[in-house]
């Protein structure tokens, strides 16, 4: 039987100062002043789980054990976090195709999220979707979308639903800096504006629409300018830095569960590989390689942590152990696990079955 | 039992529907204030009020994808698109998402949707307003595209279609707005997926949707009256699915058959039917399966111009006419 593979908490050795319990305070602290240690060390881990999950991603591509398409979040782990901890539970996800460290920061578990890319019964669709379309009601992951932009209008449909039924959940709609350009984009804004509905929009922006600029293809490269248009909030945040990522998305969550509609948040982030895992990103600069090296969200968090004295070496060498595991764990998981039998063929096609469905194989007759 | 307009069933069957479901809500441009183009929602503002009659924008992706993503969260939103020809606009949303939804994430989200939308030429509304592209849309599983050609047949496929968990496209046709027909005063839905044989006969069978079912029925009763041909006729009433063993079982009777349909021939809903008919009465086939489709050209303007593009009664006839005499059956 194959186990269930599930997300461990993050090491528990701590250090003087989080010993203390509490917030860290004081000097050494500085800019996580108010932070419990516990959860940004939770929040270390779970970037670098998204990074060592994404990591073991791409060698199962390599392997030919994941098939399509495999976009990765690798450089955009604060983003991902910092985003997801602005939600909650009960909240809606909308995603484009680059999606797998939200499913697991939306709280799904590796081991299914895995198993969606090995196209195993026990993934997020059963093997239906892929890389691109995962799927959890649970978890509140309304999709993963294989069209730029297809996400925009259907998150926007949620957020209407929502508001018919006076829920207080908000939906959060995801999408990359190359989406804005696309009618979907601003016919969606348009309508949540004007029917003010409780939808966050955001564009990570990356800088690069596969392998064309965002100042290429965006008259206005600043992109949450493109708000005012819609006298909707934007607002523009360092997607490095998980911590201001997570600010800015709470107070634009909390502004559309409380009424206060719409807004638009740009998260501004380096992609430290190609747009998917074939991609070897030669229209990059070695310039722009390196300026996202030095970015790197999760390095740079690793040492201000040791800086702060939130953590230790010791600590954060065993919480990436841990991270290591389980994303070893994942893989694991989705290898034992069964592939689709092709007797399911036909289970999907329709919710409510219907007289004359077709349900034929390529060399079955019609008669 | 009522007679009453195809325009007033379906009108009449959105407001109930709408009384009996909170979930159910409308969604299109100018199907408030203004009534709808066409008035098929006429009063239903000030009964239901704004929020489940929302006028939108000119933004037939946005509105429609809405639709698609209020459906998933389990409302049931009816859309009108207020012509077919502006459905391309929302052509990404309806067959990349409505249709791939549930199949794509495992079953796991039905999308409980309706799209109504009139289309059909014979208005002089010039080429990008008079088509039926309907087939576009049959083509792809994961929807279900229904033709409702009578007042009683838009009843009950409109409540089959509100009520089913999957997107339905439910094509309306400008010509049939104003048609009349008994409608009884309690209407079960519709199955979807099941064609009807609205008239039986021996000497050969006529198979029609939307407008061309109507006037595939006019013309049988008018050649059995005038010349005596006994035709059966069927109206398919569901596109997605096709119901390919009522033609089977006709056309093993009569041994001939004419499709009439309102879209262009190459590639149309006629060459399906044919191809079907090919696969299942082969042995019984006295003739080749004819076929009365529109001219392959954008519609004109121009009225003579038009009626000579489109199926009509008197084509069909001749179409039959030249059918039964090759297999030397007209009297």
């Amino acid at each position: 039987m194959a186990q269930t593979a599930t997300r461990s908490k993050p090491a528990t050795r701590s250090t003087a100062k989080s010993r203390r319990g509490g917030a860290v305070r004081g000097s050494g602290g500085g800019r996580f002043t108010g932070e419990s240690p516990e959860l940004l060390q939770d929040y270390f881990h779970e970037m670098t789980l998204i990074r060592r999950f994404e990591e073991r991603a791409a060698q199962g591509y390599t392997q030919a054990k994941i098939g399509g398409y495999c976009h990765l979040n690798l450089g955009e782990e604060a983003t991902v976090v910092g985003l997801m901890r602005a939600l909650r539970k009960t909240d809606l996800l909308y995603t484009n195709y680059r999606e797998h460290g939200y499913a697991i920061a939306k709280g799904i578990e590796p081991g299914r999220v895995m198993a969606e890319l090995y196209g195993r019964t026990t993934g997020t669709s059963k093997g239906w979707g892929g890389s691109m379309h995962m799927f959890d009601v649970e978890a509140g992951l309304l999709g993963g979308y294989g069209i730029v932009g297809g996400q925009i209008p259907l998150a926007t449909g949620a957020a209407l639903a929502i508001d018919y039924r006076g829920g207080d959940q908000v939906v959060m709609c995801q999408m990359g800096d190359g989406t804005t350009n696309i009618g979907a984009f601003h016919e969606s804004l348009n309508i949540a504006a004007l029917w003010n509905l409780p939808v966050v929009y955001v564009v990570i922006n990356n800088q690069l629409g596969m392998g064309t600029t965002v100042e290429k293809s965006s008259a206005e490269p600043e992109l949450f300018k493109r708000a005012s248009a819609y006298k909707m909030h934007g607002e523009r945040v360092d997607g490095n830095d998980v911590l201001a990522v997570r600010e800015a998305a709470t107070r634009l969550v909390e502004q559309a569960r409380n009424g206060g509609g719409p807004a638009l948040l740009e998260c501004v982030s380096e992609r430290l590989k190609g747009h998917s895992v074939v991609d070897p990103a030669k229209y990059r600069s070695e310039e722009s390689v390196e300026k996202a090296k030095e970015a790197d969200p999760i390095a740079n968090f690793r040492a201000q942590l040791i800086e702060a004295g939130v953590m230790d070496e010791d600590v954060a060498v065993e919480i990436e152990r841990k991270a290591q595991a389980d994303a070893d764990a994942a893989v694991a998981f989705a290898d034992e696990s069964p592939h689709p039998d092709p007797s399911t063929l036909f289970d999907y096609t329709y919710a409510t079955p219907v007289a004359n469905d077709s349900r034929r194989l390529p060399a079955d007759p019609v008669f | 039992m009522a007679v009453i307009t195809y325009r007033q069933a379906l009108h009449d069957t959105l407001r109930e529907e709408m009384l009996r479901d909170e979930d159910v809500l409308l969604i299109g441009e100018e199907i408030g204030i203004f009534e709808g183009s066409y008035k098929i929602t006429a009063g239903l503002l000030k009964e239901f009020g704004e929020k489940r009659v929302r006028d939108t924008p000119i933004a037939e992706e946005g509105f429609v994808g809405a639709a698609i993503g209020a459906a998933m969260l389990g409302l049931r939103p009816v859309v009108e698109l207020m012509t077919i020809n502006f459905s391309l606009i929302a052509l990404d949303q309806i067959v990349n998402h409505a249709a791939k939804i549930y199949g794509m994430f495992g079953g796991q989200t039905p999308v409980p949707m309706v799209l109504r939308t009139p289309g059909g030429g014979g208005q002089q509304l010039g080429a990008t307003h008079s088509q039926n592209i309907e087939l576009y849309y049959a083509f792809v599983p994961g929807l279900k595209v229904v033709a409702p050609s009578t007042p009683a047949d838009a009843k009950a496929l409109l409540l089959a279609s509100i009520r089913d968990n999957d997107p339905v496209l439910f094509l309306e046709n400008l010509a049939l707005y104003n048609t009349k027909g008994e409608v009884p005063d309690v209407v079960e839905p519709a199955e979807i997926g099941k064609a009807k044989v609205t008239r039986e006969g021996t000497d050969i069978t006529l198979i029609g949707y939307s407008r061309m079912a109507l006037v595939a029925h006019q013309v049988a009763e008018k050649l059995h009256a005038e010349e005596g041909i006994n035709a059966e006729v069927i109206d398919l009433r569901s596109l997605r699915p096709l119901d390919r063993q009522t033609i089977v079982d006709s056309v093993r009777k009569t041994g001939c058959a004419v499709v009439a349909e309102d879209d262009w021939l190459t590639y149309g809903i006629g060459a399906e039917i044919a191809a079907s008919i090919s696969d299942g009465a082969f042995d019984y086939l006295d003739a080749p399966v004819r076929r009365v489709a529109a001219a392959e050209v954008p519609l004109p303007y121009a009225k003579p111009l038009e009626r000579a593009a489109l199926p009509s009664a008197e084509s069909l006839t001749t179409a039959i006419h030249q059918t039964l005499d090759a297999v030397g059956r007209r009297r």
